[in-house]
């Protein structure tokens, strides 16, 4: 085997939640056809329609053509030598596997009932599947579905059938058509009329198997009236051999809605030299269904050794608003190449696009985003804040906002900075006693504060720790 | 001239930028309770010297030590400086976007005293108390750090900075360039906090105005990178009557030496 063993991959590098748990899977073989998908929806236990599906999507997919359009650069990806399913054994429906359990304490979740977070119910996935969810009965009494997919499959067909698809269609994009035939598990989420979710709810991803995949589909539907906040944390062992994580997530605002999205994306980026990590190709998007709707999606993306995600907004109900805060953050040999789309349907819908990349090491970090204005879409708005910052001179960042507006009643602001870490602000730091990296922490925080601030508290805590961790040994 | 050796001492101090020398020997001795003025032509030297003294890595010493405390510091981070206790109020403050006063105050006070030794809640009362001295609006606290400030306001907050961080021996680079008058007065007050045994003090300043606030027991003057001319507070009215030609006639020929 040509893996490292993970402590020595560890020693060399800054990622902390880069350990293996040793649970055994329970998998299929290495490859993708259509036993496979049956093999898979099999095991899963789905019904007809859900396998029906899946084979139509897999179908498509074959006559698609990977997308090369973005900025980024990578051997092709052999999509044959790929597992699509490991879950680990021994899992009774009532206990959760004392390893599991371990490790996700280890990564800040526990799951079980007498130390698990205090206002934030959890979906813990682990690899292909979900294997608890925290805080179920009371959601339960406000009426709140929070469950993995597979559960929803099960529990809730109909909701499922209703709306899964409809914003993210199989026939969208390559890595969605891929991830809709072999999705394995994810969350579900539904937010009945006029309930304001009590918690917050999140999903927290773990890849931990060898050239698995990871494909989850995440979909939430929040009814007239309703409210949630939902937050999503990524993390996978240090691995020299790259993986796959090829995501879905869909989200229906209805009328008066409101859909708080936030992703702290931490998968392994790869050694210093370039080596391993996640290739991380997300599809997600919200609709804005409802008049008076409003989708926000806040991102933090500081690992995976390439990001390819442009959560958007199509806001189709008057008055719908939507939101895209993001920071990406690359470093040594990473490449990110992220953004937004916002397609204003409605009438007087508006929206907010504040982006902040920060390059460093040698990395390439480019912000893309499309803004469309509809022809008969009358008095929208879109203010856009896009701004970059160097840290060292052999990065490099980009940007490509991209607008489309068809009626002239739009109005548009776009504001975009590129900014290096000045050497007068850290000359500056340092003559008040503050350390080059305590310096360089302290700048790109206050650049990237806007965006930390839309996350609940104890999340931002954790993104700036994330932020630091990321740029140590960056500068000088 | 005494052989003990003063708390702040800079030897025969030469710098260049970009291979351009700007410091061609300067000597200048510092002790705590003493207040020292230096003062020169626009372009003498006078920012260069007060950088070159806190470590800025724009600048070159081809020559010459600066001591504190007996301890050579030319090879320092400006960061040791600032911990072993220097402090430099700077001619033009840097903006640090989206980080508040009181977040940098905190992170810098942490980092001078030792991290973990100031509780948040007595840092706030100090702080509190440092701002309503300057007159600082509680409000600023809040603010980016020199975001959007006025000339004053930047001025007024490098003060507040030198009160948190009491340093040993500091230099204010024309902290009374654009202060208006009252400004100026609770400014030289909050500096006042400070003087005292325990603090040295270089202001450089092209006007009187200051100095009758913060009375200088010496008055150095540099033209073309080497002080010139040292004396006492009576230097201050000759140099505002006559200007610096009268210093260059004197001096002229020493100067022109390269
Ligand atoms: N970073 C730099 N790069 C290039 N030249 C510099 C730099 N810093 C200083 N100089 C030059 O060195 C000389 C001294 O500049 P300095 O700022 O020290 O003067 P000063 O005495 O502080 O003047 P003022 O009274 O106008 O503030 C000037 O000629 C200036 O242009
Ligand atoms: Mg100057």
């Amino acid at each position: 085997m040509s893996e490292k063993s993970a402590e020595q991959v560890l020693a060399d590098s800054e990622y902390k939640y880069g350990f293996v748990t040793d649970v055994e899977a329970d998998t299929i073989p290495m490859g993708l056809n259509e036993d496979i998908i049956r093999m898979l929806s099999e095991k899963k236990g789905e019904p007809e329609w859900m396998l029906e599906w899946r084979l139509k999507a897999y179908r498509r997919w074959l006559k698609m053509k990977e997308p090369r359009w973005a900025n980024l650069d990578f051997p092709p990806i052999d999509f044959q030598a790929l597992r699509y399913y490991s879950a680990p054994k021994k899992r009774a429906e009532a206990e959760i596997d004392p390893e599991l359990q371990k490790t996700f304490e280890r990564l800040g979740i526990p799951l079980h009932e007498r130390n698990r977070l205090e206002g934030v119910a959890v979906d813990a996935v682990f690899d292909s599947v979900s294997v608890a969810t925290t805080h179920k009965e009371m959601l339960k009494e406000k009426g709140v579905i929070f469950c993995s997919f597979s559960e929803a499959i099960r529990e809730h067909p109909d909701l499922v059938k209703k709306y899964m698809g409809t914003v993210v269609p199989y026939t969208d994009n390559f890595y969605a058509a891929l991830n809709a035939a072999v999705f394995s598990d994810g969350s579900f989420c539904y937010i009945p009329k006029g309930v304001r979710c009590p918690i917050e709810l999140s999903t927290y991803f773990r890849i931990n198997a060898m050239e698995t995949g990871q494909f989850e589909r995440t979909l939430i539907v929040a009814e007239d009236d309703s409210y949630v906040s939902y937050l999503e944390g990524c993390t996978a062992p240090l691995r020299d051999r790259n993986q796959l994580h090829a995501a879905v997530v869909e989200l229906i605002a209805m009328d008066n809605a409101q859909i708080k999205y936030a992703t702290v994306q931490n998968w392994y980026a790869g050694d210093k030299e370039g080596k391993g990590g996640i290739y991380n190709f997300v599809t997600k998007r919200g609709h804005c269904r409802g008049r008076h709707s409003k989708i926000s999606w806040t991102q933090v993306e500081a690992g995976s050794a390439i990001t390819w995600k442009y959560p958007g907004c199509v806001l189709e109900g008057d008055h719908s608003v939507g939101e895209f805060y993001s920071v990406a953050l690359t470093n040594n040999k990473m490449q990110a190449d992220t953004g937004t789309k916002m397609i204003h349907i409605g009438n007087h819908t508006r929206s907010t696009i504040v982006s902040k990349g920060i390059s460093a090491g040698e990395s390439n970090n480019t912000y893309r985003s499309l803004l469309q204005i509809l022809p008969d879409a009358k008095h929208c708005r879109n203010h856009t804040q896009c701004d970059s910052m160097l840290i060292g001179p052999l990065c490099k960042a980009n940007t490509f906002p991209n607008i489309e507006a068809e009626n002239g009643s739009a109005v548009l602001e776009h504001e975009a900075t590129t900014s290096r870490i000045s050497e007068e602000q850290l000359f500056y730091l340092k003559c008040r006693g503050i350390k080059e990296e305590d310096a360089v922490s302290l700048v790109v925080n206050g650049f990237c504060k806007e965006v930390l601030k839309q996350l609940p508290l104890e999340f931002a805590v954790e993104a700036i720790k994330l932020l630091e961790m990321k740029l140590d040994k960056s500068v000088g | 001239m005494s052989a003990k050796t003063a708390d702040f001492e800079i030897r025969n101090l030469c710098a260049s930028v970009e291979g351009k020398p700007i410091l061609q020997g300067v000597s200048l001795k510092i002790n705590k309770g003493e207040n020292h003025a230096l003062m020169g032509p626009n372009g003498s030297g006078k920012s260069t010297l007060a950088n070159v003294i806190m470590g800025h890595p724009a600048y070159e010493v081809t020559g010459g030590d600066i001591l504190f405390h007996g301890q050579n510091i030319v090879e320092l981070e400006p960061e040791e400086r600032a911990r072993l206790g220097l402090f430099l109020a700077f001619q033009y403050p840097v903006a640090i976007p989206g980080v508040t006063v009181a977040k940098f105050l905190k992170t810098a006070v942490d980092a001078v005293r030792g991290v973990q030794n100031v509780k948040p809640a007595e840092f706030m009362k100090e702080l509190r108390e440092n701002s309503e001295y300057l007159e600082v609006d509680k409000a600023f606290l809040n603010r980016f750090m020199n975001d959007g400030f006025s000339g004053g306001e930047k001025k007024r907050m490098e003060i507040l900075q030198m009160l948190m961080l009491k340093p040993g021996i500091a230099i204010m680079d024309e902290t009374d360039s654009g202060l208006d008058i009252d400004a100026l007065k609770i400014v030289s007050k909050g500096v006042n906090r400070l003087v005292g045994p325990a603090f040295g003090l270089l202001v450089i300043t092209h006007y009187e105005r200051i100095l009758n606030y913060i009375k200088p027991d010496h008055l150095h003057i540099l033209m073309q990178g080497r002080v010139v001319l040292s004396g006492g507070p009576e230097l201050v009215k000759e140099l505002e009557q006559k200007g610096y030609d009268w210093v260059r006639e004197k001096f002229g020929e020493e100067v022109l030496v390269v």
